[in-house]
């Protein structure tokens, strides 16, 4: 997929429109996204910013396939998740998606080579290839020592750091970050940060980045996109980020 | 996933919560080790009565009288049947007829006399019958001091223990302790009986040769009725005391002393039945009072009986007795085989607990699951191959378990039989169906536990699972 990157630059990758999702809560119903229209180019990297509630997560888990909308449609590459079996949308988050959470989620029991390895086990890749691609991956983001370690034995950069080698590991077009710098201090922050924009600018992945702190968006993003009880409030794009994203990230 | 893959993951994941799980397959194993415990101490009881009735020898065997014998007249088979003056005479070619009947392994005549015998020069009535070579094995010999006959004419005879007491002059006195085979034996083995007898011969005009052809003596004897009887002497070796009763069968008729049914057929002893065939009109030949026919098995008794009406002849068999004794062991088996059953039941409910459990525990590893590319059908099948794999090892465990319960139920038995002063014997069996069956059962049943856990998981929303903490 990566091969086929640059040609996809400056296309449309995510059309979402009229997006609903609502949920009853009680007697109350939650618009927790409620009518959202854009569209996401391929190699961008967007930061969904809002307050707590405002709907910013359940938007990302909507174009992450794990969630379907009450109503309107995501297209991804012309695909509207809407429409997809759940055989075909686990297809989907398998190979197009990785994702990245704030409380990491590696699953306890498992080695990190383990648990970088599960996505490929999910993908059918042969016994043999596995091990080699998923040392691959917790090497590019400095693991390599710590392959037959326990998530727990880690820190939380550690940790993070292993949940992006798992994200990667079936080379996907897109990376949903939700809140990935929340549970981590500044400085570990930046250090997961600074992947994220590797990942975007040499992979071309397309990013998209939940998150409450403003400044982490303008200093990363090159998009961002407020949103408040379910609406879309606002959509700029960070110029300084996109142009000089570079000098910014190596001065820090 | 792949099979293997998902077989990998679903190990590891009950090592993670080792303790529970292994509790989990014991409760399977304890459910299929009473399964297969039970069972087989169903199948080994059968074996072993199906062996004792074999070996008794009563339940292959059907009595064969000729209709001419009315003292066994019946009314029905009367009724059934030709007359009993037009139905054929119980001879010699009327045997070999019965003996190639199928399933059939031998025919022979009961030859048995009231005759007199000395023993030390004090002389003793007793009825003596021929036992065919084939009766080796009857277990009625189990105890016997002594051995069988070295052939099947040597001039030998076995003595019932009741008999040998007599000779002995020490028949107990009612209510007191019974003397042991051994005792009696001892004095008795390799000592000389000597036994008076009638001997029937042809009459010196139907020729030299005993045992004339009909054809032959029809010429000089028109009616073929003719014969002298002849009163001998022979001299017979004590070789065996016997302590059960091989004649069992007979009842009021039953003999307490045996010789070889070949050397009986050879003496020629005058029958109670010669005297009635000189009647006969239409066969001079000797006659046998009874034939006795070995069936292959209990279940083709019926079978057999049935051709040999046919031919004419009455029949006999305790063949109903063994029916209801198979519908006995049918009834046990299944009852054991409910409780055994039941154990597996409560086995297979530890196992959904342990698996709906294991799903509350594990939510958030079902939704990180999916959220990285599981489908419904991975998580479903991982639920499903732990449940398995439970199956599996519980099936195994039990297996052994249940042998190593039947081991020890079979050597408290021998124990007990040794100390009641009886052979031991195998009450337990375990045949390799029942191994194969009792592990594949559990595997289904533990599959069957892990469907809706399973499902359970796979339908479990991502989003849900993931804001749980």
């Amino acid at each position: 997929m990566p091969a086929g990157q640059s040609t996809l630059k400056n296309s449309i990758a995510i059309r979402t429109e009229n997006l609903c999702r609502h949920y009853p809560m009680g007697d109350a119903l939650i618009r927790a996204v409620d009518g959202i229209s854009l569209q996401i180019t391929s190699g961008e990297f967007v930061a969904l910013l809002g307050t707590s509630g405002s709907g910013k997560s359940s938007l990302l888990n909507l174009i992450a396939g794990l969630d379907r909308p009450t109503s309107g449609t995501v297209v991804v590459q012309e695909n509207d998740l809407a429409k997809l079996s759940r055989e075909e949308l686990a297809k989907y988050r398998r190979h197009a998606v990785g994702m990245v959470f704030q409380s990491f989620n590696l699953i306890p029991s498992m080695t990190l080579l383990e648990n970088v390895e599960l996505p490929l086990r999910f993908a059918e890749v042969d016994r043999g290839k596995r091990e080699g691609l998923a040392k691959q991956a917790l090497d590019r983001v400095g693991l390599s020592a710590r392959l037959r370690h326990r998530p727990t034995e880690l820190s939380g950069g550690e940790q993070q750091r292993a949940s992006l080698a798992r994200a990667l590991i079936n080379q996907p077009r897109f990376l949903l970050a939700d809140e990935p710098t929340g549970n981590l201090d500044s400085l570990t922050g930046t250090e997961i940060m600074n992947f994220i924009r590797e990942f975007n600018e040499s992979l071309g992945m397309t990013i998209i980045m939940v998150t409450h702190e403003r400044t982490l968006a303008e200093r990363y993003a090159s998009r961002m996109i407020f949103l408040a009880d379910g609406k879309l409030v606002g959509d700029q794009s960070n110029a300084i980020s996109a142009t000089t994203g570079q000098t910014r990230g190596g001065g820090l | 996933m792949k099979t293997y893959d998902m077989a990998e993951l679903a190990v590891r994941n009950l090592r993670e919560s080792i303790l529970r799980n292994s509790l989990t397959t014991v409760g399977i194993s304890v459910g299929v080790a009473s399964l297969v415990a039970m069972l087989s101490l169903g199948i080994g009881l059968q074996q072993l009565a199906g062996r004792r009735l074999q070996k008794s020898g009563l339940f292959d065997t059907v009595v064969v009288t000729s209709r001419r014998d009315l003292r066994g007249f019946n009314r029905e088979q009367e009724e059934n049947g030709p007359s009993p003056a037009e139905s054929p005479t119980l001879n010699e070619s009327a045997r070999q007829k019965i003996a190639q009947l199928p399933d059939v392994i031998e025919a022979y005549p009961d030859i048995r006399f009231i005759t007199e015998l000395r023993y030390e020069d004090k002389p003793h009535l007793a009825m003596m019958a021929g036992l065919p070579f084939s009766a080796k094995n009857n277990d009625a010999f189990d105890g016997m001091q002594g051995n069988f006959f070295s052939s099947d004419t040597a001039p030998e005879v076995i003595l019932q223990k009741s008999f040998a007491a007599q000779l002995l002059g020490k028949t107990p006195k009612a209510g007191s302790e019974e003397v042991s085979v051994a005792e009696l034996a001892k004095p008795l083995l390799g000592k000389q009986l000597t036994m008076r007898y009638a001997e029937r011969t042809a009459t010196p005009a139907a020729g030299d040769a005993k045992e004339a052809p009909p054809a032959n003596s029809a010429e000089n004897n028109p009616a073929g009725t003719a014969y002298s009887v002849v009163s001998r002497e022979a001299t017979l070796k004590i070789v065996g005391v016997c302590d059960l009763d091989p004649d069992s069968m007979r009842g009021q008729a039953r003999a307490r002393i045996f010789l070889p049914l070949k050397l009986a057929q050879n003496l020629h002893v005058m029958q109670p039945s010669d005297l009635r065939d000189t009647t006969n009109i239409t066969n001079a030949a000797p006659a046998y009072m009874t034939v006795e026919v070995h069936v292959k098995s209990p279940t083709q008794v019926q079978p057999v009986e049935d051709a040999i009406k046919k031919m004419g002849f009455n029949t006999f068999s305790i063949v109903d007795a063994t029916r209801s004794l198979r519908q006995f062991f049918a009834v046990l088996d299944l009852f054991l085989g409910i409780f055994g059953s039941l154990a597996l039941a409560v086995a297979s409910i530890g196992i959904i607990n342990t698996l709906v459990m294991a799903i509350l525990e594990r939510r958030r590893e079902i939704g990180i699951m999916k959220a990285i590319g599981a489908s419904d059908g991975d998580v479903k099948g991982l639920f499903f191959a732990e449940a398995g794999v439970m199956g599996v090892f519980g099936g195994i465990v039990g297996v052994a378990l249940g042998w190593t319960i039947g081991r020890v139920i079979n050597l408290g038995t021998n124990v007990y039989l040794k100390r009641q002063h009886f052979p031991p014997e195998q009450i337990w069996l375990v045949p390799w169906w029942l191994v194969l069956g009792a592990i594949a059962f559990a595997i289904v049943v533990s599959l069957l536990s892990g469907l809706y856990p399973a499902s359970r998981a796979a339908r479990l929303d991502p989003v849900q699972a993931l804001r749980y903490e």
